[in-house]
């Protein structure tokens, strides 16, 4: 632990670290935890300087910060501006901080008054609609998945640290589960979003046998009309698809474009 | 000696989710004594409604990243128990399994990621790579052992992949299972080094008589369904849950809170331990009593001593489970699902308590109404009560702020509270 670490025989600094979370499971930060294997190599990398669910020491100056969840009340903003100002890199950690995770689905009401009855009857409970975080700050780089993928952050962490450049993948979750040499999920009689998500999970789920739910949000070039005409072909419904794109936020857009077309409504509720 | 202390711990560390104490005495009398949830809450049973019934474990599992095998697996339970799917031995034994080995990584994380500090004397497991290696590493291949073994049953150690209504994706390789069975087996000498270790802590001596509610076991240590009891002689069936958690809300708290035959109850490790013990593994109650651990205990710091038994049951029992396994062939992963108008309640016993979903669907298996009655809620009054007696009793004794503060802190850990699961 602690040895001076160098690349290309320059020593390098170690960059102080913090881990923040707003609403959220907490289950990316846990994430970090879960690398046992590589755990003490990826702490010498950084210096934690603030890490609420791992220690009781704080600071409030750090090169990166890495912020976990979506913003649902308004004292998260004014936190996350707190973050902002205090960080030289802001990292978006996971789904629900890049797009609002499944935090978002209840926006889909429109209706926030019949969502805080429906869950705390007449108790007041103060909530507002999700956001991500780039809604209210500047967003240096974004780690998508629900949850994230150690192999990955350790990856962007590390090229952080070196001051390399770090790029996702282009292409969607599907290459990355035909290289797996997978049986096509929708022969096997499941709906699936690889085609059009955002790879770099090396088909965590689809290797799985569990069709891809777009928890990485959509590839660059999405092609929403050919998955429409796939799922058409295995007999699958529009809601299906539905259900799927909207469940972490990443396909925002196109599920606006899907319930313009009028094959949905909307699920405005009425106050009960 | 009269004491005044002013103790503010906003956003306590090491513990999950947002939570603060504020305790005040003034010359000797406690003028406040309070634990608050300030968690955001997510709204978790609002965004089912209108949603297909596959959606619900899927989502749910996602209330909580340190629990979400537990989650999922209560979902399913509900689900299952409404469209009147019975699971099959196989898809049983791998469930059971899957959730002794989330246990392990969690009582494992608790223990020695966010308790063991306070009792070392440090403010994180971070010096302790210096001071204690050997601690540290036990903890990493214990934990990475509950890990990996997640991942070859779920799929992921972390909102699993493979767990369905009805069954399972896909199954391990029998040859996975040898390995993890080989893995835990030594694992014991490690857990027996943790018992050791904990033998040399020093449990804070505070007790407050209270409920301890959890499922009953008929033959075996109870983690999956069941009927629910209490330590005052409350005994209910899985789908009365409601009028076991009597659910209620209080300025202070985004969370619900619950209480039974008193103001307060508890769930967790210590109430499993203490309305099951004898159906423990052997070897586990022999280490409880060793660490001076027997029913009934109202010692709430000694949930970690729980947490540490249970671990030792867990795994013994997964050596069993996978016998069983390897002992019988393969069957098919899954089984069909027809959804059908009803309800059903999935009760299961996570780390941190017993944990309920219910549903209630249309006869297009669409959820008309969902509930989620999460462990840590149901702890919260009992945290509560206790954080008043301790500051009661230690301003008596006269301790200094910060001692007060520790204690308190110690006190909300051992619940092992997983706050943001509670607010959901």
């Amino acid at each position: 632990m602690s040895e001076q670490l160098s690349y290309l025989g320059v020593p390098l600094t170690r960059p102080k670290v913090g881990f923040f979370e707003l609403s959220s499971c907490e289950g990316c930060q846990l994430q970090l935890l879960n690398n046992e294997a590589t755990l003490l190599d990826f702490l010498n990398l950084v210096e934690i300087v603030n890490f609420r669910e791992g220690m009781s020491e704080r600071a409030d100056t750090y090169d990166i910060a890495f912020v976990e969840g979506s913003v649902t009340r308004k004292d998260e903003i004014a936190r996350l501006s707190e973050i902002r100002k205090n960080a030289k890199i802001l990292v978006a950690l996971g789904s629900c901080a890049c797009f609002g995770g499944v935090n978002q689905l209840k926006n889909r009401f429109r209706d926030l008054e019949w969502v805080k009855k429906e869950v705390y009857g007449d108790f007041p409970i103060e909530s507002m609609e999700v956001h991500p975080l780039a809604d209210f700050v500047r967003v240096d780089l974004e780690i998508f998945g629900c949850p994230i993928k150690k192999e990955e952050v350790e990856r962007i962490v590390t090229n952080l640290v070196l001051g390399k450049a770090v790029h996702h993948p282009e292409y969607p979750v599907c290459m990355e589960c035909k290289a797996n040499e997978n049986i096509c999920l929708f022969e096997l009689g499941e709906p699936c979003l690889g085609p059009i998500t955002r790879a770099g999970c090396d088909a965590w789920c689809t290797s799985n046998r569990r069709g891809c739910w777009g928890c990485r949000g959509p590839a660059e070039s999405a092609n929403l009309t050919q998955l429409e005409e796939i799922m058409r072909t295995y007999g699958f419904s529009s809601e299906t698809l539905l259900d799927r794109l909207e469940c972490f936020g990443g396909f925002a857009s196109f599920t606006e474009t899907i319930r313009s077309r009028g094959k949905k409504t909307p699920s405005k509720r009425k106050k009960p | 000696m009269k004491l005044s202390c002013e103790v503010n711990v906003h956003h306590l560390t090491r513990v999950e989710g947002h939570g603060n104490i504020r305790i005040s005495i003034k010359n000797g009398v406690v003028k406040k004594a309070q634990w608050e949830v300030v968690e955001t809450p997510r709204f978790f049973e609002a965004m089912l409604v209108g949603k297909h019934w596959e959606n619900a474990p899927y989502i749910c599992g996602r209330i909580c990243g340190i629990c979400s095998i537990g989650h999922t697996l209560a979902s399913i339970r509900a689900v299952e128990n409404a469209f009147g799917i019975t699971p099959s031995a196989q898809t049983t034994t791998l469930r059971l399994l899957l959730k002794h080995m989330e246990t392990l990584q969690s009582h494992i994380l608790h223990l020695y990621f966010l308790a063991a500090p306070d009792f070392l004397g440090t403010g994180s497991v971070l010096p302790l790579t210096k001071t204690h290696p050997q601690v540290v590493q036990q903890a990493l291949r214990l934990k990475l052992l509950a890990n990996d073994a997640c991942d070859i049953i779920g799929g992921r150690r972390l909102h699993p992949t493979r767990t369905v209504v009805g069954g399972f994706t896909m199954l391990p390789e029998k040859a996975e299972l040898e390995t993890i069975r080989q893995r835990l087996l030594s694992s014991v000498s490690d857990l027996l080094a943790s018992a050791e270790l904990f033998k040399t802590f020093a449990i804070p001596d505070f007790s407050r008589e209270t409920e301890f509610v959890s499922l009953k076991g008929e033959t075996n240590y109870p983690f999956i369904g069941g009927a629910l009891v209490s330590t005052d002689g409350v005994l209910k069936k899985e789908h009365q849950y409601r009028a076991m958690t009597n659910e209620y809300c209080k300025t202070g708290f985004t969370s619900k809170l619950s209480r039974l035959s008193r103001p307060s109850l508890a769930v967790g490790a210590l109430a499993r331990l203490n309305n099951n013990f004898p159906l423990l593994h052997p070897a586990a109650q022999e280490i409880s009593i060793s660490l001076g651990l027997e029913p009934v205990n109202h010692n709430p710091y000694m949930g970690n001593v729980a947490q540490l038994v249970e671990c030792v049951h867990v795994v013994l029992d997964s050596v069993h489970l996978i016998d069983t396994l390897l002992g019988t062939p393969w069957q098919e992963p899954r089984q069909p699902v027809h959804a059908k108008k009803g309800e059903g309640v999935g009760a299961v016993e996570v780390p941190r308590g017993i944990l309920y979903h219910y549903y209630k669907f249309d006869s297009l298996g669409k959820v008309i109404k969902a509930d989620c009655v999460i462990p840590t809620s149901q702890n919260h009054a009992n945290i509560l009560h206790d954080i008043e007696a301790l500051a009661s009793q230690y301003a008596k004794a006269g301790k200094k702020d910060r001692e007060i503060e520790l204690l308190a802190e110690m006190l909300v850990r051992a619940y092992d509270p997983c706050i943001s699961c509670s607010v959901h």
